[in-house]
């Protein structure tokens, strides 16, 4: 089952650019055996949105962050930024646990900064782009030098010239305008770290690639990380160093893009894959049944089961071996395997990929 | 009309120089300026462009919902009737029978105070004039062949997810068998997954039961795939028409080009760590009236392009395009 | 421009031009043009301006003396003529003038206990809707308390235990009206604390007042201004219907005073229509200026109102 066709010969020049920093160097960010549960309300049981993720953004990297709505990315991206408080495991900013006292949250929001999907909502309709870009410096007493500041920020997230927008009040930007001014708002502040969750969700295609270059840009030239929240594979593809893939609070699989996506190990990461159109006679997309996934009620063993082809496809020696449905997977760690999947391993008689 | 089929039966839809003019604080705002094309039975068109491209605008002002907010010009012949001139009661009927619309959001679509059964039985019985029991059977049915089991049709909306809502909508679509769907972003707000379920689920039931569809979105892959033809829109007019495949793999207006590239294809090193977007904005309606409007954003345009008038002209069998950078080519239709 | 460049030194007399900061105001220059194009704003706020003009000048031609029922001389209860264009009451005092002094203590009343009311509610709602949780739901419960409490019994007993006159009047408005504004901004913080711009300026580092005052407020306040333009005119009913009652100081001329020597000094009996009418009418106006000029500042603010 080869999710996209015709891609062997892609490969061996798409894997030639590979920018990954070195591994010994203190990340920007990570995430340890991070947990996020919501308390339950109206009959459910507690919300496991994150459930265990290990998660490293060296500096200078782009990490996409793959997943469907419900999946717990939101949720840890928040986590990431401190806005969310974990109920387990640890948030490391440059090798230091985050501190939540908010003296502290303060200063860790000077550079570590989340983008929203909604670049129309996240905009104050009260402010114009000058307010808007300035609110970050003046929550964080930078006001010397504040309309060049603004400025600076405004004409290197491309909104040139600054003196064209800093008047216009969020109403009078185009979708592509707005998240712009939204990311000038971030760079007012000398970022290290941007989260962006879902950044190019609502924008038309024309402008997604214009953003998303913006992104590609802002690490090439201030050497930003980043971590880019997403449900676009085609996302990761465009920016991406490394790739890491979210099924129901837990990372199921990550790696360089390249292994992720040209070579992907577990059954979610493929079917994700094949539903995107690929232009191809013969496209068949793998579409996964079942309900929805559920974060109060998360399965036994390895929670992808229920809808997992794989094990759907499995001999009784097989599910007898793997026994997907009762035995937990351990939790990935940065350094570890690539894919969570029982039927991966060498044990099983099950060959990775066919 | 060319083709053979076409002789065999006359095309269900035909809208010809169709032009819907917005009033907005006084001013005359054209969102659609002039759109051809034909449908026949069974035929699928996709309609792809940017947000503010018209493309909503155009396809419901086929049905005029937008009541007295718009002035819309031309003819829309469904069936042979003009629905732009046609009375009110005919044009009802047109909607309960022979036209329905999948809508983008399908919460607010619904009515959430009744259940699911109640909404789709509703038009049954008032238009198709079969018995409760009847409407009952037919509608459990078609939530079963949406994938909705037949324990939940007493649900109310907001007991579904985004996905199964969406599915009722489509339910709800056929529930007076019509000739013709008008699916507007029908997948928009939901993920990669269930998107690829719900256009499964349109195209298969579309293919069994030869209902034409008009569909919208912003993503032009998505439409390779589950239309026939392709048409795409810039700035109130369709700039590229033809058979989506070949729309897709050959684009031929640049416009269409840049489109196609914004969603790569993974494996694709061309694409690897360099996203292709389109700079610029689009045009704002009414902003500029000269020439062609994509000129000034168009890597490819030249003085000439900035200046007259531009008109889709066909360029091969059975595609168009408008720009003077494509030769025309006879043989195609338009 | 030529005022930030004297202010710096000369090295950055460049800098404005080069990184020139949008003006200010526009917004309200902007709302300005937008309420001239309505014209039955224009009217309420023209009827306002009217009352206002007058109030304030009154006491350029209007002396004790001609309030005073002891030292006016005018025919009792007479009917409008030339020298009394709107008759007189049964005091001999001349109905135009009293009408006139009216306003000022009608219209103190009036939006004094609106502004008590638009502060006071506009900050329990915006402080429960912020905070929610323990703190929201503890403001709520004190709100609805004041709810059930019975509006005209409890300014009664207020104006039994302050003494009568206008200052236990506007208190018992403001107690009694608060809760309804602070109902309607609790509602619209939380609708505005669930936008994503909120979270936005929380990521940047906002705290919560910065967070109530800076993103929240502008927001809730076209609403604010809006209810509380409904406020004034409920506020001027209420002192009508409280004075009328019998609450307010008889010594103060107020319209809702008048009204209420109208009715209990035989105006009725003697068909002296120019008594009762006057004042009456001049609530109806002013109730109407605040309506309009509400609706329409309501309109300007909210293009989507538009369709309605």
């Amino acid at each position: 089952m080869t999710p996209i066709p015709d891609r062997s010969g892609a490969e061996a020049r798409a894997d030639v650019p590979a920018q990954v920093p070195a591994p010994e160097q203190t990340p920007a960010l990570e995430a340890r055996d991070l947990s996020v549960v919501y308390p339950g309300s109206r009959g459910r049981g507690p919300a496991r949105a994150v459930d265990g993720v290990n998660l490293r953004i060296g500096k200078g990297e782009i990490v996409a962050l793959i997943g469907e709505s419900g999946c717990g990315k939101s949720t840890l991206a928040r986590a990431l930024v401190g806005l969310v408080r974990p109920t387990g495991g640890q948030v490391l900013s440059q090798g230091r646990p985050l501190d939540y006292s908010a003296k502290a949250l303060k200063q860790y929001r000077r550079h570590t900064q989340l983008v929203l999907q909604d670049p129309g909502g996240a905009l104050n309709p009260k402010q114009n782009v000058y307010d808007a870009v300035a609110l970050g410096p003046r929550l964080h007493r930078l006001t010397e030098g504040l309309p060049e500041r603004v400025h600076g920020a405004l004409a290197r997230a491309g909104l040139r010239p600054p003196e064209a927008f800093v008047g216009r009040y969020p109403h009078e930007l185009s979708g592509g305008q707005q998240q712009r001014a939204v990311i000038a708002g971030v760079l007012a502040l000398d970022p290290m770290v941007m989260v962006a969750d879902e950044p190019v969700a609502s924008l038309d295609a024309s402008v997604r690639g214009e953003i998303l270059k913006l992104i590609l840009h802002l690490r090439d030239e201030l050497g930003l990380s980043a971590l880019v929240v997403s449900h676009d594979l085609g996302l990761a593809w465009n920016i991406a160093d490394r790739v890491a893939v979210m099924y129901l609070g837990r990372v199921v699989e990550q790696g360089t893009v390249e292994e992720v996506l040209l070579h992907p190990k577990h059954p979610y990461t493929q079917a994700l894959l094949s539903v995107i159109p690929n232009g191809a006679e013969d496209w068949r997309p793998t579409l996964l049944t079942g309900e929805p996934p559920d974060p109060t009620a998360i399965p036994a063993g390895c929670r992808f089961h229920p809808r997992c082809g794989r094990w759907a496809a499995a001999s009784e020696a097989d599910r007898a071996a793997a026994a997907c449905d009762r035995r937990e997977l351990p939790v990935l760690t940065p350094d570890g395997a690539r894919a969570a999947c029982h039927l991966l391993e060498p044990n099983t008689l099950l060959p990775e990929t066919v | 009309m060319t083709t053979p089929t076409a002789t065999a039966s006359r095309p269900l839809l035909e809208v010809r120089d169709l032009h819907v003019t917005y009033r907005q604080g006084g001013q005359a705002v054209p969102a659609v300026r002039g759109v051809d094309f034909t449908l026949a039975p069974g035929d699928t068109l996709g309609v792809a462009g940017e947000s503010g491209c018209g493309k909503s605008t155009m396809a419901l002002s086929l049905l005029r919902l937008h009541g007295d907010a718009a002035k819309v010009t031309g003819e829309v012949l469904f069936d042979g009737e003009n629905l732009l001139t046609t009375s009110w009661s005919k044009l009802r009927a047109v909607r309960w029978a022979g036209a329905s619309v999948v809508f983008q959001g399908a919460m607010s679509a619904l009515n959430p105070v009744r259940t699911v059964l109640d909404q789709i039985v509703e038009p049954m019985v008032l238009h198709d004039r079969v018995g409760p029991k009847e409407a009952e059977r037919r509608a459990t049915e078609l939530l079963d062949s949406v994938g909705i089991p037949a324990r939940r049709i007493r649900s109310y909306p907001h007991e579904f997810s985004g996905g199964q809502r969406q599915r009722v909508m489509i339910a709800m679509a056929l529930a007076c068998r019509p000739d013709l769907i008008i699916a507007d972003e029908p997948t928009t707000a939901l993920d990669v997954m269930v998107q690829a379920q719900i256009l499964e689920l349109l195209g298969e039931l579309v293919r069994e039961s030869r209902i034409a569809v008009i569909m919208i979105t912003h993503d032009l892959s998505l439409l390779a795939h589950t239309c026939d033809r392709l048409a795409v829109m810039y700035a109130g007019r369709i700039v590229e028409l033809g058979p989506s495949r070949q729309v897709l793999k050959d684009p031929q207006h640049p416009y269409t080009r840049s489109l196609s590239q914004a969603f790569p294809t993974i494996g694709d090193p061309a694409s690897r760590r360099a996203p292709a977007g389109l700079p610029g904005d689009p045009p704002r309606p009414g902003e500029n009236d000269q020439g062609c409007a994509f000129a000034p954003r168009c890597p490819e345009a030249e003085e000439s392009c900035r200046s007259g008038e531009l008109l889709l002209w066909p360029t091969g069998p059975g595609r168009s395009a408008a720009c003077r950078h494509v030769p025309p080519q006879h043989g195609g239709t338009s | 421009m030529s005022a930030a460049q004297t202010a710096t030194e000369p090295v950055h007399a460049e800098a404005p031009a080069a990184a020139p900061v949008p003006p200010r105001f526009a917004a309200a220059r902007r709302f300005a043009r937008a309420f001239r194009g309505r014209p039955a704003g224009v009217a309420g706020l023209s009827i306002l301006l009217l009352f206002t003009l007058l109030a304030l000048l009154a006491p350029a031609f209007i002396g004790p003396d001609q309030l005073d029922v002891t030292k006016v001389n005018g025919p009792l209860l007479a009917a409008p003529s030339g020298s009394y264009p709107l008759g007189t009451d049964q005091a001999g005092r001349s109905v135009l003038l009293l009408l006139i002094w009216g306003s000022r203590e009608s219209l103190e009343i009036g939006v004094l206990a609106t502004v008590l009311t638009v502060v006071f509610g506009s900050a329990i709602g915006i402080v429960a809707g912020h905070f929610g949780g323990f703190v929201g739901r503890a403001l709520m419960h004190v709100t609805d308390w004041f709810i059930a409490l019975p509006s005209l019994p409890l300014a009664i007993s207020l104006a039994a235990v302050l003494g009568q006159g206008s200052a236990s009047i506007t208190i018992a408005i403001a107690v009694t009206s608060w809760t309804a504004t602070a109902r309607l901004v609790r509602a619209q913080t939380l609708a505005v604390e669930a936008r994503p711009f909120v979270e936005r300026a929380r990521a940047l580092g906002a705290g919560n007042w910065q967070i109530m005052l800076r993103q929240v407020l502008p927001n809730v306040m076209p609403l604010i201004l809006v209810s509380s333009t409904l406020t004034v005119a409920g506020s001027l009913l209420s002192e009508a219907t409280l004075t009328f009652l019998g609450l307010g100081s008889p010594t103060d001329v107020t319209w809702g005073e008048m009204i209420h020597d109208a009715f209990f000094g035989g105006a009725f009996t003697a068909d002296a229509w120019w008594y009762l009418l006057p004042p009456g009418l001049a609530i109806l106006a002013v109730v109407l200026g605040f309506t309009l000029t509400g609706r329409a500042v309501e309109h300007v603010l909210d293009p989507r109102m538009e369709n309605k």
